[in-house]
């Protein structure tokens, strides 16, 4: 082979490969990413049931329940609008009313979000930054849920 | 009074790397021997203020100094020793001082041993080294200062966020940190080749060990972090493709490809000017990743910034550092020779498709980590990117990867034999047949791709075993002449076979982990039992446990085979930290074999019972055990004559050293 015929090899094999990735990435991109709504996102958008979705905003106070086989079943509120969560399985440590919560799941017919994943959360000071930012749209942002102990440096931290 | 010192050492660190960054550079410009000569006793005594500082900041740890605002905030005096020095680096300003005392560190390290190199590029490389170092001391100065004290000291300090409180957090960042900071090392040298506008082969050998050593700390800093989050989060994952751990595996891609491209630039004198943009990419995303996890542009365990003049000043570095150095780049990369020619299949062939994948692979992630939020900051959509987004598009760009890795090693350099490397490597290839027979015998379900993964799995670890076996002829001489063979090879040769076998170990544990894996949720009552797999686990109640820190609820509970025997206890709790109110999940695991059982607790119930998760992860101890595998084949690969850094030269070099293997 001469020189110019392994250059055009080397050069045709990676932009062969690279062709490859970036159509890989636009059709994964397509088909897998998941958009964070707050519950007035959800009436907003006119989400369809079925569609995966990430559902994020404050546990209402006293919505929680507990039924048989672990089954719990709780409301989601921005201030403006509650949804209806329902999850089977272990909640993740320091869930807890009143405070942020991501559930990833999808929507069904009756307006139930039925979520196969609670994002665990492992700081008490911790609010993703997802709801808060919803909280702080729809208005009800209170300053107290960014108090943090009384250090002059603040922190969160936590997955 | 340490703390003060400690900052005024930081502040002596500061000017000297300011000298070391300006003098030889001046000096390689006038050609001026004492100037130039400036550079290794100052980088020696940069790290000595470095490590003073450090030192410092330890003793303010050690002794619970909680006047330091950083020690209060982070530590206690209840905490065990180990913890109270681990979270020097469990916090944003502490973990920075050990980053910039690494990096004083290699830099004190290039100016000892890097006695045979050429005087220019030495003294450009150790001033790029101090830039970098300066940025950084200036960004702990100026908007993380560890230092800093409360008028009004405190009498304990607030702890250590339990979920960091943890052994495997002792050994993760400082490692993953060498690995960051190792590829400092190559970014010097590229920039330093590029400012002179020359690159040899003896650049390449200088740079390998540096690479492979921060490839190693990488490789094994991730490993371990991926079993933290395994045994500490309480739910068995092994990987969440979380933004952080992928910043994390971005500079090792980048780095594997370096590793292997740097070879061929050693051994043939090509690749030149591809080996500098991937030296410069791969600290460039180490920098990417210390900018992503410490910014607080992203939520995780790991963020401990939020102050925002932190972010702005670590982008600052970024553009600075990553763009001068593109822009270098593309500036001074025509200027340097390109060499050697090779056809399409051979040993450098195989190593550029090796390269394109990693890098391609690389990209995906790359793609997948900074999507959601440049679209954030561009329509304001919140999106997340997670695993399936990562399967679709990096899981089919390394199945070529590792089908043909097995035959890079048998391939010649220069010109290869594609046909002779497959017949050599027919036993293998039946091997990974058989496995993936074998596993579609007896699965019970599960996706149908999976034994094909097994099948590869097999593969890879018996090409780097068939690779071993035609260096040594094991199959062909007497056994006594293949050992003395073996004897003879080049450790480079055995760390390139284990590092590959590693490899396909990982793979394996990963498949049948996430194929085969079950679970079980259960809620139960003392003298309740739950099965999976083959065993059968009995609640025998909750007690209490008291650490110096904290408060545990444990369960017990007996395993037994389903057949009856009994094998032993497990012991989960729920631990809770008064100090931070707040409660962590501790998973107990029993090892069989290279499975594990893995049980955690969640909290008891209303009415008196108690949730546990329960898993059976089949073989997920070979996820790790193959980074073990890797770490050891790049410590022969390291440990090889050729490679070693300050061994004694033989008085008369021959020339015919050079051209062996």
């Amino acid at each position: 082979m001469t020189r110019k015929q392994r250059r055009l090899v080397l050069i045709g094999g990676s932009l062969g490969v690279l062709i490859v990735a970036v159509a890989l990435m636009l059709n994964a991109l397509r088909d897998s990413i998941v958009f964070f709504n707050s519950p007035s996102d959800v009436a907003e958008k006119h989400v369809p049931p079925g569609t995966r979705i990430r559902l994020g905003g404050l546990v209402k106070d006293g919505s929680l329940l507990r039924g048989d086989n672990l089954k719990v079943s709780f409301v989601v509120t921005d201030g403006s609008r509650d949804m209806h969560v329902a999850y089977q399985g272990v909640l993740p440590d320091l869930f807890r009313e009143g405070q942020g919560v991501v559930a990833e799941g999808t929507l069904d017919a009756s307006g139930v979000f039925n979520a196969d994943t609670i994002l665990a959360k492992h700081d008490e000071t911790y609010m993703p930054k997802e709801v808060a930012d919803a909280l702080k749209k729809s208005g009800h942002w209170q300053d107290e849920y960014a108090q943090r102990p009384a250090t002059p440096v603040s922190r969160g931290s936590s997955k | 009074m340490i703390a003060e010192l400690g900052h005024y050492a930081l502040i002596l660190a500061l000017g000297l790397a300011l000298l070391q960054g300006s003098m030889p550079i001046l000096g390689t410009r006038s050609d001026d021997p004492a100037l130039m000569g400036m550079a290794a006793p100052i980088a020696l005594a940069q790290f000595a203020f470095v490590a003073v500082a450090f030192l410092a900041l330890a003793a303010c740890y050690v002794t619970s100094d909680f006047s330091v605002l950083n020690v209060y905030e982070n530590s206690n005096s209840t905490m065990p020793l180990i913890y109270r020095l681990t979270s020097i680096w469990g916090n944003h300003e502490g973990s920075m001082m050990l980053w910039v005392s690494i990096l004083a560190f290699f830099g004190a390290l290039v100016a000892v041993f890097g006695g045979n190199l050429p005087v220019k590029l030495k003294a450009n490389a150790l001033a790029v080294q101090a830039w970098i170092a300066a940025a950084f001391e200036l960004f702990i100065l100026t908007t993380s200062n560890p230092f800093l004290r409360i008028p009004d000291a405190p009498f304990e300090g607030r702890d250590l966020n339990p979920i960091l409180q943890d052994p495997g957090l002792a050994f993760h960042p400082p490692l993953l940190y060498l690995g960051y900071v190792g590829f400092s090392i190559s970014f010097s040298f590229a920039i330093a080749a590029l400012i002179e506008g020359r690159i040899d082969a003896a650049w390449a050998r200088f740079v390998r060990p540096w690479v492979l050593g921060a490839w190693m700390c990488l490789t094994l800093g991730i490993a371990g972090g991926s079993y933290w989050a395994y045994y500490e989060l309480g739910w068995g994952g092994f990987w969440f493709w979380d933004p952080v751990e992928n910043a994390s595996l971005m500079p090792w891609l980048a780095g594997t490809a370096l590793l292997h491209s740097a070879v061929v630039m050693e051994k043939r004198g090509a690749l030149k000017v591809w080996t500098i943009l991937l030296a410069i990419l791969a600290f460039s995303l180490s920098l990417i990743g210390t900018f992503l996890v410490r910014s607080g542009v992203l939520t995780s365990v790991h963020t401990f910034a939020n102050d925002p003049r932190r972010g702005i000043f670590i982008l600052a570095i970024l553009l600075v550092f990553i763009g001068g150095a593109l822009a270098l780049y593309a500036w001074r990369a025509p200027l340097l020779k390109q060499g050697g020619l090779f056809a399409p299949i051979s040993r450098e062939g195989a190593l550029v498709l090796n390269n394109l994948f990693l890098v391609s692979a690389c990209a995906t992630v790359f793609v997948g980590t900074l999507y959601p939020l440049a679209l954030e900051a561009l329509t304001g959509d919140k999106i997340s990117v997670g695993p399936p987004f990562f399967n679709a598009t990096f899981g089919p760009l390394f199945v070529p990867l590792l089908l043909a890795m097995p035959f890079g090693p048998l391939l010649g350099w220069k010109r290869g034999d594609v046909l002779g490397a497959a017949q050599r490597l027919a036993a293998a290839a039946m091997l990974g047949a058989v496995a993936v027979a074998a596993a579609f015998a007896l699965q019970h379900g599960g996706p149908v791709l999976a034994p094909f993964g097994v099948g590869l799995g097999i593969f890879v670890m018996a090409g780097a075993l068939v690779d071993l076996a035609e260096r040594t002829m094991v199959l062909r001489v007497p056994f006594a002449a293949a050992l003395r063979r073996a004897a003879g090879l080049p450790r480079s040769a055995w760390g390139t076979a284990f590092a590959h076998f590693g490899i396909g170990v990982s793979l394996i544990g990963i498949v049948v982990v996430t194929a085969w894996g079950s679970e079980r949720i259960a809620s139960l009552r003392p003298g309740d039992s739950v099965d999976i797999a083959s065993y059968r686990l009995t609640f025998e109640g909750l007690f209490d446990r008291t650490g110096s820190n904290y408060r545990d609820v444990a369960g017990r509970f007996l395993v037994r085979r389903t057949t009856g025997e009994i094998i032993g206890t497990m012991e989960p709790s729920r631990r809770t930290f008064p100090s931070r109110n707040m409660a962590t999940t501790e998973a107990a695991l029993m090892g069989r074999g290279l499975s594990q059982l893995y049980l955690s607790l969640g909290d008891q119930n209303p009415d008196g019972t108690t949730p546990v998760r329960l898993y059976f992860k089949p073989l997920v101890t070979m996820i790790w055990l193959g980074a073990l595998f890797m770490f050891v084949g790049g410590a022969l690969s390291l440990s090889d004559r050729r490679l070693r850094i300050g061994a004694p030269r033989p008085a008369k070099m021959r020339p015919a050293l050079q051209a062996a293997e």
